[in-house]
């Protein structure tokens, strides 16, 4: 049997962290009279797609896409994307945006005459944001998460 | 002279609203308001909102005239949602220090010791641009000398354009303008009655209560009064608390959806309650002795007969198994229930708390106190993953409180009709966008 002690430290200001409640393994292994696993000493935890996914949980988001207008970067309706607020959105990064009091998905290009938001999808045309007010961004896309 | 600026309280502004606001941005310069559980008062407005003289508590009723009029945006209130950003906002937070003391769901105080005092504006605006950019959450800093103090700082800081959202007491002349500008009923830990009261002795902010004789305060406001005093006048009484004490007692309550007649209603409500109850119980490894259960009628009704009365039992064993705590409590609401009445709210405490672990060495008199703690680490583990909807007792009912529309709702629940998505804690719920 593993034995194990869960470890509640300070349980309201861990809390964000609680999801993978924090486990201490006093013993790793099996507690057997037989001979030790020899993978006792390479203990490894099992991957963690979250991790994967973004550095900074506290600032990630989830949106579920809707519209083609970004299928040349693999965006399709149905997906999901992960929107990380903390990065900063510089030019040719895909971002989400809020313009025209909707939120959109476009590739940020800066321009001498202005920041473009552009799709990725020959049927729609670029949206040129030349003043503060016509819109702003919300956050970065960094990745997308697709069921086959 | 120069103070010591110990403790920084940091406060979300208008925090449901903010939540709200930040997977609706068109709605940022629009008046907004937040409801009380049931859609019943105010419990949170933007600055438009309160501008048009909406203030706390005003009953939803009262205001439908106003909101129509004046295009303003009504939510329920989402505590799924609320209580995501405000564990996004202490984890921000906890980037500028490890010791930090959740005062509220919208209000942290953090250790400022490893600051200087002329760092402590410049870390305040790093703190509120960090929130505002990961969270979409905009708050205030106060920084002072004690919590009591750093509290009146971040109101003031709120109130001041100019402050621009951080506020630090360095001197004592910037101490005492502070005060002065408080009244004195908005000083942390002064209640309705000591306000009224000291008010009565011309006592009407905060520098007034702050010179007032220690004996004084000692005698009429008792110990705690006497904290405020100190703190106010810069003596720090009161350390962070970083760990949260555990409860000694646990209650789930919830008014009623609508008034209810029938028994039955009311036990399928009860259930729910003790299963969250017990839930809660467990998750701080706690066993109660005891079990209270109350019923009301409306309390404000002119034509019906006001009825409240409340039971409590003793458990002959301490415990946090719901096939324990389930039938006591519905026996002592079957005792209780009056055919004829309209009621409006049930609810559960558990009390007299002790750790779980000092009633498991009892192994003898609890022959089945095993077999139930493995079946609630069950019950617990899968309602945790698939939620409270997934395994219910049938006194429960089936309907799911998830669940919107209003046929789908059993009579007791919560009316949430302005509810909003809950955005950051369902795959069901996310923001959809057009790409």
């Amino acid at each position: 049997m593993k034995a194990e002690v869960i470890l509640i430290d300070r349980p309201d200001v861990m809390q964000l962290h609680d999801m993978t409640a924090h486990r201490l393994e006093l013993f790793s292994s099996a507690v057997q009279a037989g001979f030790p696993s020899p993978a006792a000493d390479y203990d490894a935890e099992p991957i963690d797609l979250n991790a994967y996914i973004t550095q900074n949980p506290t600032a990630t988001f989830l949106a579920r896409v809707e519209g083609d207008s970004m299928i040349g970067a693999h965006i399709e309706p149905g997906d999901l994307v992960v929107i990380d607020r903390s990065l900063k959105a510089t030019s040719g990064r895909i971002v989400l945006a809020f313009v025209a009091g909707e939120f959109t998905i476009k590739r940020l290009i800066d321009k001498p005459d202005g920041a473009y938001l552009e799709p990725e999808n020959p049927k729609y045309k670029s949206i040129r944001i030349n003043h503060p007010d016509m819109g702003r961004i919300w956050g970065v896309v960094v990745g997308i998460v697709k069921k086959v | 002279m120069t103070t010591t600026l110990r403790f920084a309280l940091v406060d979300c502004n208008s925090f449901y609203v903010s939540c709200e606001r930040v997977f609706r941005p068109e709605l940022e310069d629009v008046p907004v308001v937040v409801l009380s559980n049931n859609d019943g008062c105010v419990i949170a407005r933007s600055d438009e909102a309160k501008a048009l003289g909406i203030k706390m508590g005003m009953p939803y009723f009262q205001l439908k005239d106003l909101i129509k009029r004046e295009r303003v945006e009504v939510f329920s209130s989402n505590y799924e949602l609320y209580g995501d950003m405000s564990r996004r906002v202490v984890s921000t937070l906890s980037q500028f220090t490890p010791n930090l003391e959740i005062y509220s769901i919208d209000e942290c105080f953090l250790d400022l010791s490893h600051l200087k005092p002329e760092e402590v504006e410049e870390w305040g605006r790093s703190v509120r641009e960090t929130v505002k950019k990961w969270t979409g959450i905009p708050v205030s800093v106060g920084a002072a000398g004690t919590k009591t103090l750093a509290k009146l700082a971040n109101r003031l800081a709120k109130k001041r354009a100019e402050a621009g959202g951080v506020l630090a007491l360095h001197t004592a002349a910037e101490t005492e303008e502070a005060l002065r500008k408080t009244p004195v009923g908005d000083v942390w830990g002064i209640g309705r009655q000591h306000a009224k009261r000291l008010q009565q002795l011309n006592v009407t902010t905060a520098w007034d209560l702050s010179r007032m004789p220690d004996g004084w305060v000692k005698k009429n406001m008792a110990v705690t009064g006497l904290r405020t005093l100190l703190e106010l006048r810069g003596q720090p009484c009161q350390d962070l608390e970083l760990e949260t004490p555990d409860k000694k007692n646990i209650c789930t309550s919830r008014s009623f959806g609508r008034p209810l007649t029938e028994l039955c209603d009311i036990e399928e409500a009860l259930s729910t309650h003790t299963v969250r109850c017990a839930t809660k119980l467990r998750r701080q490894n706690s066993c109660a002795s005891g079990v209270t259960v109350f019923l009301m009628t409306n309390r404000f009704a002119v034509t019906e007969h006001v009825y409240c009365n409340s039971r409590t039992i003793q458990l002959p064993q301490p415990t946090n198994s719901e096939l324990e705590l389930l039938p006591r409590a519905m026996h002592l609401l079957k005792d209780m229930f009056r055919p004829g009445k309209r009621y409006v709210k049930v609810g559960i405490i558990l009390n007299g708390l002790v750790p779980a672990s000092e009633v498991q060495l009892d192994l003898f008199s609890n022959q089945n106190g095993e077999k139930h703690s493995k079946l609630m680490d069950t019950l617990d583990t899968l309602r945790q993953r698939f939620g409270h909807h997934a395994l219910k007792y049938a006194v429960q009912g089936n309907k799911n409180e998830k669940d919107v529309e209003e046929e789908k709702r059993a009579p007791w629940m919560l009316q949430k009709k302005f509810l909003s998505s809950p955005y950051t804690t369902s795959l069901k719920g996310l923001l959809r966008i057009k790409a």
